[in-house]
């Protein structure tokens, strides 16, 4: 186990080390200068001569990413020209909200999709199967701003159930900080509760079919135990690769998400910096939330054993 | 599986070739899915075509005495000789008096187009890479490690960073989507060319001397035509959504062209007071990208029964 733990986690070096070079090159492939595209519309010569020497732009390309990969490393992201701070810094002051959103997001998708991807294929052809999956075809349609807008709309300017934006820090008190997620959390969930619920019908109709499940019902166990200790136990494998795969779908949600409900995380950061043209920025969270994926896919990868015991590396 | 979960790659296994046998087409028309995907694009498609004869107005025009008008306000136009007309702004103006409903109308273009062209152009560039690298063994491992690290970076993300690069416009958003969604499609392919790989009649083609490129080309490419059709419609609901989202953000089309993520970008503001800028772009978006997802399961219960019997 610790052996493949380790070959798992030197695999994930070429990957990191793929989309560094890829990050790194963003910048590079742009027709003109770095160095006058970072400086911006307004520099002097002096500025772009400046930034160029400061950011070593006159040494070869591969000593360059060295220098680069090297400062990234020892936590040195460099200086965002536009924020006029240190990016760590910058970044660390975001870290809270997304963070704060993205576990609330996912603790409040997998309570909703799973019971309903079990419920749909244990009902299977019925209407509430329909109406589920018909949901999950709808979650993947419908652009989360749109819901974002809507449940604004209903539940805050309507119905004035909720704050309509905005976000608390959670050392100011839960109940605001929690309150001002509800409707960011919900937004963000829908298309990540239609893409876990429908695998996890998949998962659990193949496992129905099993001997294990006749044998279970045979020993007169009731449906909500059979249902829960045999065949979700046996159909977690696949659920959790997804719930991991599905990362991605989060973080690109919550920078739509962070966009619509004002909420001052590193999505909007990363919109804000592209707009503005901080590359540093730009490459610093891109670099970041690729890490977080792989990391996450990563520790999926390693808890299959935990779920099936018949899995051994 | 729509459009999300196959653009990531879920359920995307090694299946056995399934090429378009007779009757397929019998069978496309029946599934109602398919019917009610392609009946809905069709309806937008041709919405798109015929913009300037279903609104008189200009998309574009904009009109500082008609600012933010509730959906249903009547306004007349005096023409220079006299006459009037009375326009109704069905779905209201926004803040520079332009005509809600004339943008929307419009604005199909703008999504179909981007949806077909990173359809295309992704499954293109994606069958090419995956063909070649699924066939030369020293070349497999150096693109599918490339492919894995354009996959660890989110979608959106890569697109978002890719538009910054350059002056914002139809290509450049283009560019920016079919990026992320190559590396899927060349996993596609080559999972269908290794398992083409170990046929019979492969077997049989080599030992009669066909060259690679044509064994490629009379072999292994009709295998991948089924399943890429699929893929293409999965791409091309993500590409409207992808592409909605940009603009929505701000860093997509230029806002002057009517598209429906700018409509909506434009309607943020006073949103509370004026819902109907969101509201009405949003619904017409919503219902392409599901007549496109709705198309896609179609088309993959006809043309790939192994998955119908799964799902």
């Amino acid at each position: 186990m610790l052996a493949y733990s380790l070959k798992r986690l030197l695999a994930t070096i070429p990957v990191m080390a793929v989309v560094a070079v890829l990050v790194f090159a963003l910048l590079r492939l742009t027709p003109g200068d770095p160095a006058a595209i970072i400086a911006g519309s307004s520099a002097t010569t002096q500025d772009v001569e400046g930034i160029r020497l400061k950011l070593g732009l006159d040494q070869p390309l591969v000593a360059q990413f060295l220098v680069w990969i090297g400062n990234m490393a020892r936590g040195d992201f460099g200086e965002s020209f536009y924020f006029k701070k240190q990016v760590a810094e910058l970044v660390g002051d975001r870290i809270e909200p997304t963070l704060m959103l993205a576990l609330t997001t996912m603790a409040l998708s997998i309570a909703i999709a799973v019971p309903l991807g079990v419920v749909a294929a244990y009902r299977q052809g019925t209407w509430v199967d329909r109406v589920v999956m018909g949901f999950s075809v709808l979650g993947f349609s419908v652009p989360v701003f749109v819901i974002g807008y809507a449940l604004i709309y209903v539940f805050a300017i309507e119905l004035n159930w909720l704050p309509v934006q905005g976000y608390q820090p959670l050392r100011e008190g839960l109940w605001g900080c929690l309150e001002r997620l509800v409707l960011p959390s919900v937004t963000l969930s829908v298309i990540y509760v239609a893409l876990i619920a429908r695998i996890t019908r998949t998962s659990v109709l193949e496992v129905l079919s099993e001997d294990y499940i006749r044998t279970a019902r045979a020993k007169g166990l009731s449906n909500r135990v059979v249902l829960m200790r045999h065949a979700l136990r046996n159909a977690a494998v696949p659920i959790v690769t997804v719930i991991g795969i599905g990362i991605a779908l989060l973080i690109g949600g919550v920078v739509v998400t962070e966009s619509v409900f004002s909420i001052p995380g590193l999505g909007r950061l990363t919109v804000d910096a592209v707009l503005a043209r901080d590359y540093p920025t730009v490459q610093a969270v891109i670099l970041l939330f690729s890490f977080v994926y792989v990391l996450i896919n990563l520790l999926v990868d390693l808890s299959y054993t935990m779920l099936d015991p018949r899995i051994r590396y | 599986m729509s459009a999300t979960a196959d653009a990531l790659g879920l359920e995307a296994p090694a299946r056995p070739p399934s090429a378009p046998r007779p009757g397929t087409w019998r069978r496309l028309s029946r599934n109602p899915s398919v019917f009610v995907g392609a009946a809905i694009l069709l309806v937008v498609f041709c919405m798109g075509l015929a913009a300037p004869l279903l609104t008189p107005l200009d998309p574009g025009e904009i009109n500082p005495v008609y600012r933010n008008k509730k959906p249903g306000t009547e306004q007349t136009i005096r023409a220079a000789d006299g006459t009037k007309t009375v326009v109704t702004h069905w779905m209201g103006t926004d803040s520079l008096g332009r005509d809600v409903y004339a943008r929307v109308v419009y604005g199909a273009r703008a999504s179909l187009t981007v949806g077909v062209a990173v359809a295309v152009i992704s499954v293109a560039i994606g069958l090419a890479i995956g063909l070649v690298s699924g066939y030369l063994r020293w070349l497999d491992p150096i693109v599918m490690r490339i492919m894995d690290g354009v996959m660890a970076i989110p979608a959106i993300l890569l697109a978002i960073a890719l538009v910054s690069l350059s002056t914002a416009g139809l290509v450049a958003v283009i560019v920016a989507i079919v990026v992320p969604e190559i590396p899927r499609v060349v996993r596609l392919v080559r999972s269908v060319v290794l398992s083409i790989r170990e046929e019979p009649y492969v077997e049989a083609a080599i030992a009669v001397g066909t060259r690679t490129p044509l064994l490629l080309v009379r072999h292994v490419l009709p295998n991948t035509i089924a399943p890429l059709i699929v893929q293409a419609t999965y791409i091309a609901a993500s590409a409207i959504l992808i592409e909605a989202i940009l603009s929505f953000l701000g860093v997509g089309i230029p806002p002057q062209t009517p598209t429906w993520g700018n409509i909506m970008a434009e309607g943020r503001t006073l949103f509370r007071v004026f819902p109907h800028n969101i509201l009405f772009p949003g619904i017409f978006l919503a219902l392409t990208v599901l007549a496109v997802n709705m198309l896609g399961d179609g088309l993959r219960d006809t043309l790939d029964p192994r998955m119908e019997r799964r799902a």
